[in-house]
């Protein structure tokens, strides 16, 4: 979004001003091409997909819920949800951060490899952020760590020193609170 | 009642379902089931024409001028990729197309088997939406949905692309009255809060406008009445986009001409200074609005829409609508006279004496010749024979179409067939072969240049074929004009490609192709030439020799406002400073 924006001469919001990460609950037909509908509606536009989740919620409806988060301008997050809505086989487009609080999670799988020191103090950290070992070698740790991105961003932070061979996550689920459907 | 039938013979029994009278199409291999069926029956007639490109754009040119869904079918692989052009313009103009594409059979798809393309994949970004059908179950539904989809809420073009084991499958056909898709579901009516207040701020506003585009037109006859009503009720200044030029007619009181980069001095202003800006069924398009920042700084806008994404995409607005401009329209005159609404009159009198003032610089004005035919003057002589005639209006893209689009004067809408978002060469004739089918006794005339036309020349065969008696008025002036005028206002004369080098004789062409052909050069044989046109009973090329170099003004340069306009008489005294007229950042504009 940024580049485009800035080479766009039609845009009023040139530039980085203001730019907000807002996540988005999309709730779609789990038909085939449906995600390529959502995922090209981003690249054709020019904005941006920070993290991207997808599965089936509903098995007998055939929904699915995809959880994008995303970074533009206000008015760039409002036209975001407005695309999304045109697309035929969305049923409905809920901006979490706008509806207040929501619950954000993601799930990491973190392989660590170290001897002596190092591998004690992964370990000492990995209990400290509740993560579970997964998987254990005399040389090597698998974590698995559940938690809010900023949680996971801050693990792999401290283990990048302490021998961080490979990463992965699953991007966030997010939900609103509280008693009511979104 | 449900019927046992192929695949193939449901596609041809939901087109009648659906009422559709007329297919564009080309066969293939992957169609011929569909085209077996179409042989076997005479409630639909089939329309060969000869290359994709021309099946979309008269399909277009069909729906645009009868309100309907138009329909095309064509083969797999290239059938469907040259039928891409056609499905942009329509996504871009929002014109209700659906799209029948035959599709290799199932167990081969993703084998790149003979004339195979990933047709849903290719299309998903130029279409609405698309459908490729993988049980013979799904057929029906799919086939009236895709109806739906394509006239429902913003018209578009659907694509339903149709595996040929599916085409030969034998289920059950049931006549699906008001089919409707499950989760698309645009909202008609306007928020009455909103409107409330939208009257509210009509009465209050001291110097209005309304900005009408083609949702009123899409929006079916009703609306068009229904905006001509209001604007006599409130004897505001109505201008509109070149898509929406019809729905208020060019000859009442209130008209200001089209706006935007070739609108009128008296348009253009009108938007800059208002402070009531009405946008009914327009997109805030950058032809329109110029330079953003500077779009009409002083007004409240009050935007009506049945897309919601419209709202607020390149111009913030005050006052959001969303509902069909008809229904919406509908409301505002019920609550006007029913709340006895009055202007301000002072305030309004004093606008409208403004805006005159603006009028009499005749922006449209032009140096006319006894020596050579201004192409400007053609296409008033053009209007001025065939005023009282029932007239249908295509165009292709470039200076001729804008033109057009100054000069012809247009009272009904749907009377005026143009490529306005995507700007499509070529577009004219085949939507003028889609508007003669649908219209087989008026008379039907393509605005084009020597260039466009060549674009899709081979429809000139269609033309033959069934007949179609469709005018072609080429305004030849031996260049690609808007791409001239570009290149002298911007690139310093350097006429990169833009010459149409190696023509082809236009009345030998019309020849060659059963139609007849006129030249005319002379300013004092143009009327006699044109009545010659309108009266000849087939089909007609008439090379128009106008001009070379005409420019079309007024024009606003691209990153200029709508008070930075360029008019002729400036443009005459500057010069080449017309080169600086546009600055470095307008020149990275399109």
């Amino acid at each position: 979004m940024n580049a485009i924006a800035a080479l766009s001469p039609y845009s009023s919001s040139a530039g980085k001003t203001n730019h907000e990460r807002h996540t988005l609950s999309v709730l779609v037909d789990n038909e085939p091409g449906v995600l390529a509908r959502v995922v090209g509606l981003f690249s054709g536009r020019g904005y941006n997909i920070e993290s991207l989740t997808v599965a089936e919620v509903a098995h007998v409806e055939r929904w699915s819920r995809i959880t994008i988060v995303t970074t533009g301008s206000p008015a760039a997050i409002e036209q975001i949800s407005h695309q999304l809505e045109r697309i035929v086989p969305i049923h409905k487009v809920v901006d979490l951060t706008l509806e207040g609080r929501a619950i954000e999670r993601e799930l990491a799988m973190i392989k660590v490899r170290g001897k002596g020191e190092n591998r004690v103090e992964a370990l000492r950290l990995g209990e400290a952020f509740k993560a579970k070992v997964i998987d254990a070698t005399l040389e090597s740790f698998i974590f698995e760590l559940t938690g809010a991105p900023q949680k996971i961003d801050d693990f792999v932070e401290l283990m990048r020193p302490l021998g961080l061979v490979e990463l992965t996550r699953t991007g966030v689920a997010a939900i609103a609170r509280g008693p009511e459907a979104s | 009642m449900s019927k046992q039938m192929t695949g193939a013979e449901m596609v041809v029994t939901a087109l009648k379902d659906q009422g559709v009278d007329t297919v564009f199409g080309y066969p293939g291999g992957a169609v011929l089931p569909i085209y077996d069926a179409l042989f076997q029956q005479d409630f639909v007639q089939h329309v060969l024409v000869r290359h994709e490109q021309g099946a979309a754009h008269a399909a277009e040119g069909y729906a645009r001028s009868t309100g309907k869904v138009g329909v095309l079918l064509v083969t797999s692989g290239p059938g469907a990729t040259n039928a891409i052009t056609g499905l942009t313009d329509a996504l871009l103009d929002s014109i209700p197309l659906v799209c029948l594409t035959g599709q290799v059979p199932t167990h081969l798809i993703g084998s790149d088997a003979f004339q195979e393309c990933d047709t849903v994949g290719i299309t998903r970004h130029c279409t609405k939406h698309n459908y490729l059908v993988r049980s013979i179950e799904d057929l029906p539904r799919i086939l009236h949905e895709a109806f739906y989809v394509a006239r429902s809420g913003r018209p578009g073009p659907v694509v339903v692309d149709l595996p040929k084991d599916i085409q030969f499958a034998l289920g059950t056909y049931s006549a699906q009255k008001n089919v409707q898709h499950k989760t698309y579901q645009p909202k008609l009516k306007g928020d009455m809060d909103k409107i409330r207040q939208s009257v509210e701020m009509m009465a209050a506003a001291k110097k209005p406008v309304f900005y009408t585009g083609g949702g009123v037109i899409n929006a079916g006859p009703m609306a068009s009445e229904l905006l001509r009503e209001l604007v006599k009720l409130t004897n505001f200044p109505v201008t509109s986009t070149l898509m929406g030029l019809g729905a208020y007619p060019a000859s009442g009181e209130n008209w200001l001409g089209m706006l935007g980069m070739h609108g009128t001095y008296e348009a253009n202003h009108t938007m800059h200074d208002c402070d009531l800006m009405i946008a009914v069924g327009s997109r805030f398009d950058d032809r329109i609005t110029g330079r953003l920042d500077a779009f009409s700084p002083g007004s409240k806008k009050i935007h009506i829409d049945i897309d919601p994404s419209s709202i607020n995409k390149n111009v913030k607005v005050d006052l959001p609508i969303i509902g069909d401009c008809a229904h919406v329209l509908e409301d505002m005159v019920r609550l006007w006279r029913s709340e006895a609404k009055q202007v301000d009159q002072t305030a309004l009198g004093e606008w409208w004496e403004q805006i005159n003032e603006w009028r009499a610089r005749n922006s449209l004005g032009f140096h006319n010749s006894k020596a050579v035919i201004k192409p400007q003057h053609a296409v008033q002589r053009l209007y001025e024979l065939t005023k009282n005639r029932d007239t249908y209006i295509t165009t292709e893209v470039g200076q001729h179409q804008m033109w057009a689009a100054q000069h012809y004067h247009f009272e009904e809408p749907n009377r005026w067939m143009t490529s306005g978002g995507l700007g499509t060469m070529g577009y004219g004739l085949p939507a003028a072969i889609g508007v003669q089918m649908a219209h087989p006794e008026s008379l039907v005339i393509d605005i084009a240049g020597e260039a466009s036309i060549l674009m899709n020349i081979q429809e000139m065969s269609t033309a033959k074929q069934y007949r179609l008696p469709v005018k072609i008025f080429i305004l030849n002036n031996e260049y690609m004009g808007m791409v001239r005028q570009w290149q002298e206002l911007l690139h310093g004369g350097r006429y990169s490609n833009s010459y149409s080098e190696a023509l082809p004789d236009f009345v030998k062409l019309a020849e060659a192709y059963g139609a007849h052909g006129i030249r005319c050069s002379d300013p004092a044989d143009l009327d006699r030439a044109i009545q010659e046109m309108i009266d000849y009973p087939g089909a007609v090329i008439f090379d128009c020799v106008v001009a070379k170099e005409e420019n079309c003004f007024p024009m606003i340069p691209s990153g200029k406002a709508h008070n930075e306009m360029i008019l002729l008489d400036l443009s005459d005294d500057a010069g080449l400073e017309i080169g600086s007229i546009i600055d470095e950042k307008g020149k990275m504009l399109v």
